[in-house]
């Protein structure tokens, strides 16, 4: 298996990182929650984010989805037009410009990233609406096209999230987020909550999204085997801090700090 | 403006409101001149009505009233409801100034729920009175929020609100206070008219003053400015249509309202603007 051919059918030259963090700090108070964060985020590139309950994954990944601003630190992100900008450095117009067109956010709770009072279809259409779409049969189209796509009956376009179950309600927080072709998404424990055999579908769905699309995503997730399956690299997080990065399969194979090796070791196998 | 400013109903400044308080609601009123559809927040008083009856076109019509003005209220397009009788009234007493029914003779109109149906001129105002001014309202519940959305112009999820409408019935359903965009800009609650009243709305060549007392904003729609009712592109904007006639003066382009007239099922279909509907009747006589 030769590298080089590989590198010469990517569709895409990735010349620079889509997100480059240095230094990123965050305190509640007293409580440091996050301590001296950095690494970079390749185009196309899927990063997972393991460790322990607490120990600053999802305040990690509040503060680079610009939802929650850090004590310290940069996150530079770079955009579509090639332009590399400071996150909070951006005007506010621009960043919820951002958050609504190259990004998305999949909640572990999907009724904290739906609507539930809102139909499927209208739900996946919010996004289309906010950018400017004003054709209804358009609309609708992407929407049963998006429902397809994460195998859910487009029967139920027109039926609120409130009556379907919790794999399909995640899928359709998945279907809601790619709408836009985002290029970024951020996922915090996306398989939360679901049944293992509705996982495993779900883990599935993402891997062949993540594929087709390109798709540069950053997944917090506390549980190893998600990992393994979505991730090309693993960042492994304690106290609010990088103890190990490296290959998805060399850290979980090979793990060097003795935190990661406990982390690897309770893996049910 | 600025002459000896005595009541006619003893004690009472002209037109109710001492003038500092008019001046403050004039400079808002300028302030929403100047940004069409935008609402202005203003220091809304205390009247002698319950909040609902009209408290925030009361204060508007009260601040631009002069001793020329003729003035016209009217209520769900009739002149002689209680709100409008009231309100005629009140002006009636606190200003002296004349008051008329017929819309060609007023300088001002202060209105609830309807534009008159005799189109409205240059030289003349119309005061709206509304309840809730705030369109993102039943959408986004913080007014943080609602500023903000107003400010970077994100009305995606009004437009989701007319989606569910047409996903669930084919059609949207917004009978009145339709929502529409105001010079291209501003989203904005045009008060709870009947959305057969919106097309008025555009290019209009009189003054629209809209006041929310309970609320406190006031916000305005200059003569000759766009006012687009929000739709998609295939489902386009449309006003109600009767398959009757005004039953009184057969008028056929105008608003219709039903009215039961007896407990077995009678009803008939009328104008609602009573002073186009009689003006109407000579000529329906002449036939």
């Amino acid at each position: 298996m030769s590298a080089l051919s590989l590198a010469d059918v990517t569709p895409f030259e990735p010349e620079a990182p889509l997100l480059n963090v240095t230094g990123l700090g965050k305190n509640f108070g007293e409580r440091v929650a996050c301590r001296d964060v950095s690494f970079e985020l390749w185009p196309g590139e899927v990063l997972g984010v393991v460790g322990e309950s607490g120990s600053g994954k999802t305040t990690l990944l509040n503060c680079l989805s610009a939802r929650l601003e850090p004590d310290s630190g940069r996150i530079e992100y770079r955009m579509r037009d090639g332009r590399v900008a400071d996150l909070f450095e951006l005007s506010e117009p621009v960043r919820r410009l951002l958050m609504r067109t190259e990004w998305g956010f999949v909640h572990q709770n999907p009724r904290d990233g739906l609507r539930l009072g809102l139909s499927a279809g209208a739900n996946i259409g919010e996004r289309l609406m906010a950018v400017g779409a004003r054709h209804y049969g358009d609309i609708r189209e992407a929407a049963t096209d998006w429902l397809a796509k994460v195998e859910i009956d487009i029967e139920r376009v027109d039926d609120t999230p409130l009556t379907f179950s919790g794999g399909m309600q995640q899928r359709l927080q998945i279907a809601r987020n790619l709408v836009s072709h985002p290029r970024l998404v951020f996922m915090d424990e996306p398989t939360g909550g679901l049944d293992v055999s509705v996982q495993a579908r779900l883990l599935d769905l993402l891997r062949g999204l993540c594929d087709e699309l390109g798709l540069a995503a950053i997944v917090v997730t506390h549980d190893l085997s998600v990992a393994r399956l979505l991730a090309h690299r693993l960042i492994v997080m304690r106290g609010g801090a990088i103890v190990e990065t490296g290959l998805t399969d060399q850290v979980l194979d090979d793990p060097q700090h003795p935190y990661s090796q406990l982390l690897v070791s309770s893996m049910p196998q | 403006m600025s002459e000896a400013q005595t009541s006619e109903a003893g004690g009472y400044n002209f037109a109710y409101l001492d003038e500092q308080t008019k001046r403050m609601i004039r400079r808002a009123i300028l302030k929403a001149v100047a940004i069409p559809g935008y609402q202005v927040p203003f220091a809304s008083r205390e009247m002698p009505l319950p909040y609902g009856w009209g408290t925030g076109g009361i204060q508007v019509t009260a601040s631009i009233i002069g001793r020329d003005d003729t003035l016209k209220v009217i209520d769900q397009g009739a002149d002689d409801t209680t709100n409008a009788v009231s309100i005629r009234r009140f002006f009636a007493r606190t200003t002296g100034v004349e008051t008329t029914e017929h819309t060609a003779e007023a300088s001002i109109v202060q209105t609830r729920h309807r534009i008159p149906e005799t189109p409205l001129r240059e030289d003349q105002i119309i005061v709206y009175q509304v309840p809730i001014p705030e369109p993102l309202r039943w959408i986004e519940p913080r007014e943080a929020e609602t500023r903000k959305m107003h400010a970077l112009a994100e009305y995606g999820p009004m437009y989701v609100r007319l989606y569910e409408d047409i996903a669930q019935y084919g059609r949207v359903t917004t009978a009145y206070d339709y929502p529409v965009l105001v010079n291209g800009r501003y989203l904005m609650k045009p008060s709870p008219i009947p959305k057969f009243d919106n097309p008025k709305m555009d290019m209009n060549p009189a003054l629209q003053l809209f006041g929310a007392g309970r609320e406190k904003r006031i916000y305005a729609v200059p003569p000759f400015t766009s006012v687009k009712s929000l739709d998609f592109a295939d489902h386009p904007f449309a006003v109600e249509q009767w398959d009757q006639r005004c039953a009184i003066c057969g008028a056929g382009d105008s608003f219709l309202d039903e009215v039961i007239t007896d407990d077995r099922g009678g009803r008939m279909f009328v104008c609602s603007d009573t002073d186009y509907c009689q003006s109407r009747q000579p000529a329906k006589a002449a036939e």
